[in-house]
């Protein structure tokens, strides 16, 4: 069902036959970026902040579990492009510290692009980038990452770009209300022929 | 006949759950309304998968 504007307010809006109020769509929007379920809960929608809090959290958690705490990681240099990353931000906050860990590798690296020797991680490695340089054909510690965690390395990477990709509809859910529900099949043919009948009796 | 263990399709579980019932929430407001959408989601993407996987299974075992 598509969601109907009431005259009411342009912040309220009527979905299954319940009255929304969405209150400051954009504040509600970063919420839901920020923690998944966040905006939900500030617009009064308990329930389903629990649900997507849920769903998507564990599917981050697991990600990041199945991967060894290595699969979320903001690099972008020659050898590794961490486009994931772009996506796996989609949960937000969660994924911030790796913009941290990359600014502080960033400094740490060498013209050569190599990391220097006094380099180390915050919080014990939590979200750091591979150590420089990363190539393919080098045994290096993305090749290492890989090695110890084996189908889990892109089991995890997998699941947290999942996490990231539906939390962008939550987002959206936050900002305007529910997606309408696509009219496919016979509910299509059926609308269809309500047209055609529309159009006959106005003929 | 598969190439890796049948327990690595338990990974499908987890994802298949969150999936569904996020996209059944961000359609409906109504909790039996989310459910139903979130059963048929699960069911379409399990049949679709499972199609897939028999298709890839036969042109495995003809080649």
């Amino acid at each position: 069902m598509k969601p109907q504007m009431t005259a009411e307010t342009k912040n309220t809006i009527l979905v299954d036959g319940e009255r929304i109020d969405l209150r400051n769509r954009s504040l509600a929007a970063l919420l839901a970026w920020l923690i998944p379920g966040a905006g939900h809960f500030y617009q009064g929608r308990h329930a389903k902040g629990v649900l997507f809090l849920v769903c998507i959290l564990s599917a981050w958690i697991l990600g990041f579990a199945l991967g060894g705490g290595h699969v979320v990681y903001a690099s972008w240099v020659p050898g590794d492009k961490r486009w994931h990353y772009f996506l796996q931000a989609g949960v937000g906050g969660a994924a911030l510290p790796a913009l941290l860990q990359a600014k502080l590798m960033k400094d740490s690296t060498t013209k050569d692009g190599e990391t220097s020797r006094n380099y180390e991680p915050y919080w014990g490695g939590f979200m750091a980038p591979p150590l420089r340089p990363v190539e393919e054909s080098a045994a290096d510690e993305v090749s290492a990452w890989y090695a110890r965690h084996g189908a889990g390395y892109e089991m995890g990477t997998w699941y947290t770009v999942i996490a990231g990709l539906l939390n962008i509809l939550v987002i959206y859910d936050a900002y305007g209300g529910p997606l309408s529900v696509p009219i496919s099949g016979k509910k299509k043919e059926e609308k269809e022929s309500e047209e055609d009948a529309d159009l006959k009796d106005s003929d | 006949m598969l190439p890796i263990s049948p327990s690595y399709l338990l990974y499908y579980l987890p994802l298949i759950i969150a999936i569904s019932l996020v996209f059944g929430a961000t359609r409906h407001e109504n909790t039996k309304l989310i459910l139903q959408h979130a059963l048929q989601t699960g069911r379409w993407i399990t049949g679709f998968m499972g199609t897939l996987f028999i298709i890839i299974c036969i042109l495995d075992w003809l080649l």
